[in-house]
């Protein structure tokens, strides 16, 4: 088979991370990610001023399979999906071992099969590796535009 | 005064009519009466402004508020509405090196003291036109608040009666804030999280001791947070403020199982454990200290977790929680990652918080139609008073104390 574009190789991996999470396949979402990895969700303005606390912070994708195990096993919240749009990837930068990307995203959430809410919009600023057979995050921090968030952020973005 | 038909109990805090927290007419009384009245509402921390000219936005229930460091080294703090038409004199959320603010509207200028130091046109233009020869800018200030700072907390208030800030506090209060704030701290992230339902109920949540173990299981399977566990919940004289605290032991209370409860799940375990490997930085073995001041004051220390929550009102069922997470100046930089990590635990996705944010709104559309019916606080029995034991809602009777008082209800 053709080897795809990094591009393309981008365009699948969004494609696949959402369609995981959307459709509640939650212990298959930190596959996504390398061993030693860093995810964050923050604020834009966090992300701006430099300040490093994130509502969700994780530094292994072991703690990334924590956070679906205490989504599953320990917190309370009312059931409710996601469905997320992401745009096209901006490289911007990429060698061989690696590629920094920045894709928009905007979520919406349903709350026991309620009303579709606008729920985040926002920018993934990654960092892949390039050296598997797939693309995996070394690092995704979810950038979300507004700093007021809704009350509850149990799935991850 | 309050004029809308709610019914109380004749005295004691065992019972608050649910429609509290769903009445315009109590809503508004609650902004001249509490948030206006005889209370200290936190503004920033002085450690966000640290020069002259550094300023920043917040508001005092719903009023918006200007806080600024002037030149002479003090902390200022006015509305943040100009008097000529009530625009916002200041746009932005904090800013530097300010001089003076001007409203965009039609630049009159305030010092960073809330003086109104000038008036555009104000001896008009070409000899016509212009203010009235008796307008005096003097009689024009934006109502200034009083400020006071402890422990690198600024408050502002509204009030010329209410007792100074430390009396207001009292001792113990005091002393339990000196524990975490004694150090100079630095801002690491800040969020704002948006609450479905009455300001009150969350601010009860804080104070309610007897929920934690119950539904937060992440607390309870790790050891964070059982009732038996040492410790104990501290209620200020007025009933106004609390502190609830801990200590991680190994007992074998098994109180959980035996009862059969949800929050019982054992087996729980982490696979990256570094979540909540923290570092002792308190001498007193004190594991978790949730201290409130009332109205809208929250200092939180879990384990190493260190954060300040506003309470803000924004309606009868929107409430703004702004969160500020802090660490030590001293950190090192192992410290300082271990305060991010354990951020994990709290706000709107946090392991042990992300509950608290949603309870209050299952409240908020449980009470929908409610006219006579009552909450019922009697665990711990009837008393406002401190005591050894969590599994009381003495914290929450007290906040009903301050706040019948204040209401006049």
């Amino acid at each position: 088979m053709e080897k795809l574009s990094l591009r393309d190789q981008l365009l699948d991996f969004n494609a696949s991370y959402t369609r995981c999470i959307d459709s509640d396949n939650l212990e298959s979402w930190p596959g996504f990610f390398a061993d030693v990895c860093h995810y964050r969700v923050t604020s834009a303005e966090n992300d701006r001023t430099g300040l490093a606390a994130g509502l969700m912070y994780a530094t292994s994708r072991a703690m990334l399979e924590d956070r679906v195990s205490a989504l599953r096993h320990a917190n309370v919240y009312e059931r409710q999906t996601y469905r997320h749009m992401v745009g096209l990837p901006h490289v911007v930068r990429s060698d061989a071992n690696e590629a920094e990307c920045e894709t928009p995203f905007l979520v919406v959430r349903i709350v026991q099969g309620d009303e579709t809410f606008l729920y985040a919009t926002g920018l993934y600023k990654d960092v892949f590796d390039l050296n598997g057979e797939k693309l995996q995050l070394k690092r995704r921090v979810v950038v979300c535009d507004s700093s007021r968030f809704d009350t509850l952020l149990a799935v991850p973005l | 005064m309050q004029t809308s038909t709610i019914q109380w109990i004749p005295q004691g805090e065992t019972r608050v009519p649910l429609a509290v927290y769903r009445d315009d007419q109590v809503y508004a009384d609650e902004q001249r009466n509490i948030y206006r009245g005889d209370t200290w509402n936190y503004l920033c921390l002085e450690s966000e402004i640290p020069e002259s000219g550094d300023y920043r936005t917040t508001f005092v229930g719903e009023t918006p508020v200007v806080v600024a460091r002037d030149a002479d080294g003090e902390i200022y703090a006015f509305e943040n509405r100009c008097t000529h038409r009530g625009a916002l004199i200041c746009l932005e959320k904090s800013g530097k090196d300010a001089k003076d603010f001007q409203c965009v509207y039609h630049a009159w200028t305030y010092s960073l003291k809330g003086d109104l130091k000038g008036v555009a046109f104000e001896g008009g233009v070409n000899g016509a036109g212009g203010m009235p020869e008796g307008f005096c800018k003097d009689h024009h200030h934006p109502t200034k608040l009083r400020v006071a700072i402890f422990c690198g907390l600024v408050f502002g208030s509204f009030s010329d009666d209410v007792d100074p800030l430390e009396e207001y506090l009292g001792d113990e209060i005091c002393a339990r804030i000196e524990r975490v704030l004694g150090r100079p701290v630095e801002v690491i992230g800040r969020f704002t999280q948006a609450l479905p339902n009455n300001w009150k109920l969350y601010y009860e949540n804080v104070k309610d001791t007897y929920h934690a173990s119950l539904l937060h299981l992440f607390f309870t399977t790790f050891r964070l947070n059982r009732l038996s566990q040492e410790g104990g919940v501290i209620v200020s004289e007025t009933g106004a403020h609390h502190v609830s605290y801990s200590k991680v032991d190994e007992d074998g209370f098994d109180g959980y199982k035996d009862q059969g409860l949800r929050s019982d799940q054992s087996g729980y375990q982490l696979k990256d454990p570094s979540l909540l490997q923290g570092f002792k930085e308190f001498d007193d073995g004190i594991t978790l200290q949730i201290l409130s001041v009332f109205p809208g004051f929250v200092l939180q220390q879990i384990q190493n977790c260190l954060a300040i929550r506003q309470v803000l009102p924004r309606g009868i069922d929107k409430t703004d929680l702004n969160w500020t997470y802090i660490g030590y100046v001293s950190d090192t930089p192992a410290q300082r990652e271990v305060r991010l990590k354990q951020a994990n635990l709290i706000g709107a996705a946090g392991f042990v918080s992300m509950e608290d944010g949603a309870v209050g709104g299952f409240v908020q559309r449980g009470i929908a139609g409610t006219r006579a019916e009552q909450a019922v606080l009697e665990m711990g029995g009837d008393s406002t008073v401190s005591s050894s034991s969590r599994a009381t809602e003495a914290a929450v009777r007290g906040f009903w104390k301050q706040y019948r008082v204040l209401m006049g209800v």
